[in-house]
């Protein structure tokens, strides 16, 4: 099968950048940051493919660039180097207007405009935070927020519109009579499930979780995994999950990408790196956490 | 000696050394080449070096400074506020360009080449010939959802307009309907979301395939942008909620009789009735004089 995803290379540094910042920096040196010039390479040579329907996990301590990874593929930063490729399929032919060109696929995203990546965003990704704060509008109506992103991909019937986000709010047990209010309202489970409803209003391809269940309670951690499980396999989402956790990736990924100080250090199924890890911080990090 | 008496001596201003049209003419070329760019790039605010004029910013500098760099000896101004010739903004930027560029006066829609304007666009139809310069208080129409002028400016490039339409989504899932009663934000040629000043939504519909070209001038905010001949300008609206004009059904100017303008009302501080005339009083005055003949 055909990879749908293609990344090599992603690269990030917040610096100028020397020519020893490579052989300064990294797992073995035990820091992402270049002594010579200061630089931190938050991200470093990171190379992976994701195949429709899969799940691809990325697991690894804070600052190891688990979000600046997801931050680059979302287009929120421009990255230092490296290529991004979505490959065609019949569904990407069937997008509206400027993006239908064979021209702007299997290309280097990173190469095209803003206004070009944004539409790419809008018709192809989907994205849930940490934190609902970065990805919802906490003083404008659930609905509203799920209409955002259908406005932004033209639709123009407010019906209609309506009619979707009831039936995703549902979708994410967000009761329906409550699409009014504003998420600010809301608890913190809810905001995440809101925040997954306006994730999947356009028919995403892929969908980035960005530690989507830090910070909430186990029993409501359970429902959200429990409810992206099901969406997942109902939709056909490819998704690319972020988490330090590790029993996360065991339920949702396939396969595993371990990253340490901007570098991934080990990847593979899932199970076998849960089961057999090899990278010394790997080993590390099933012992402490199973 | 006071600015008024100054003014009408013969000492006045394109008397007393300042050029025709009181803008110097490097002033002017750089408007005239700003001008130029907001035709080229319908609906695009294009930032200007906004020039100090007699008048306070914010009381129609933007649309004067275009006014002046527009203006030729032999043109023909109308200066409207709000549709009437005889407001104080009007009647005191006409007193200013008599004095610097000594040019014809009129209240008549049809005979004007030039029209300046705050918050109306005459109820006649206007001509190519004829070049319509509208005051502006806030260029950006994506203020009210976005402060930050950086973001705007990047949501304009990127044509990112979800959150305007997200306003309206929100106008009518609390209102019922669309609330913006003027600066209603309009699509101009398909591509920027653009603030058409604040004329009632009565005159959006006259920006559209229009014979006149019209330039949009904010002296504050240093801001110029254009919409020029025959180019669409379509309001948002949704398929199932339409842009609507004000209804004035069942309702006719006192003086004129006319029901097809838009009205003023008047409450008459006596008894509390109300009464409805044309806010264009250049159109009502002709109304009247064809019918007292």
């Amino acid at each position: 099968m055909e990879p749908m995803i293609q990344a090599r290379e992603l690269t990030k540094r917040f610096g100028m950048g020397c020519e020893r910042c490579l052989e300064s920096t990294g797992p073995d040196q035990e820091t992402n940051r270049c002594w010579h010039c200061g630089t931190v390479l938050a991200c470093n040579g990171v190379s992976f493919d994701l195949y429709p329907d899969e799940a691809l996990g990325v697991v690894g301590e804070s600052g190891s660039g688990k979000s600046t990874l997801v931050r680059l593929l979302h287009f929120e930063w421009e990255a230092d180097g490296g290529s991004f490729v979505i490959h065609r399929n019949a569904d990407l032919e069937q997008l509206p207007g400027l993006f239908a060109e064979a021209s702007h696929y299997s290309c280097n995203l990173f190469g095209l405009n803003s206004f070009q990546k944004r539409q790419i965003r809008n018709a192809l990704m989907g994205i849930v935070y940490q934190n609902p704060h970065l990805g919802l509008r906490m003083h404008v109506s659930a609905g509203g927020n799920v209409a955002e992103r259908l406005l932004g991909g033209g639709w123009r019937n407010i019906a209609a519109m309506r009619q979707r986000a009831a039936d995703l709010l549902h979708r994410t047990e967000i009761p329906v009579e409550r699409m009014d209010e504003p998420p600010a309202n809301f608890s913190g489970g809810m905001q995440q499930r809101v925040q997954i409803a306006k994730a999947l209003s356009n028919n995403p391809l892929i969908l980035f979780l960005d530690e989507v269940t830090t910070g909430l309670d186990l029993s409501v951690q359970a429902r959200v995994l429990d409810l992206i499980r099901t969406l997942r396999s109902e939709l056909k989402l490819s998704l690319l999950v972020v988490s330090h956790d590790l029993g996360v990736i065991n339920l949702l990924c396939q396969r595993t990408m371990v990253m340490k100080y901007g570098r991934v250090v080990e990847s593979g199924l899932t199970d076998q790196i849960l089961q057999d890890p090899q990278h010394r911080y790997t080993q590390l990090l099933v012992a402490s956490q199973l | 000696m006071l600015m008024r008496e100054w003014l009408d001596s013969d000492a006045s201003l394109h008397k007393c050394g300042y050029p025709f049209g009181f803008l110097d003419d490097g002033a002017k070329k750089e408007v005239r080449r700003c001008l130029l760019k907001a035709i080229a790039i319908p609906g695009y605010q294009v930032p200007y070096g906004s020039r100090e004029m007699p008048i306070a910013r914010g009381w129609g500098t933007g649309g004067i400074q275009i006014t002046l760099s527009l203006i030729l000896p032999d043109d023909i101004l109308k200066v409207i506020d709000q549709g009437c010739d005889g407001s104080v903004n009007a009647v005191n930027i006409k007193k200013f360009y008599q004095s610097v560029a000594d040019v014809d006066i009129t209240t008549d829609t049809t005979a004007a080449t030039v029209i300046q304007t705050r918050h109306r666009i005459p109820e006649e139809p206007m001509t190519d010939e004829q070049i319509l310069v509208l005051q502006v208080p806030y260029p950006e129409a994506l203020r009210e959802v976005e402060p930050s002028e950086m973001e705007t400016r990047r949501m304009h490039a990127e044509a990112d307009y979800g959150r305007m339409w997200l306003y309206l989504y929100e106008d009518i899932v609390a209102c019922g309907e669309i609330s913006i009663s003027y600066r209603y934000p309009v699509t101009v040629n398909g591509r920027y979301i653009m603030d058409p000043s604040p004329i009632p939504r009565w005159d959006v519909p006259k920006l559209h395939m229009a014979d006149t070209i019209f330039l949009f001038g904010a002296g504050r905010e240093k801001r110029i942008y254009a919409i020029p001949p025959y180019t669409r300008v379509e309001p948002l609206e949704f398929d199932d909620h339409r842009f609507r004009v004000e209804d004035f059904d069942g309702k006719s100017c006192h003086r004129c009789g006319a029901t097809d303008t838009f009205f003023d009302e008047i409450i008459d501080s006596a008894d509390g009735g109300r009464k409805y005339c044309c806010s264009d009083s250049g159109y009502c005055d002709k109304r009247m004089a064809a019918w007292n003949r």
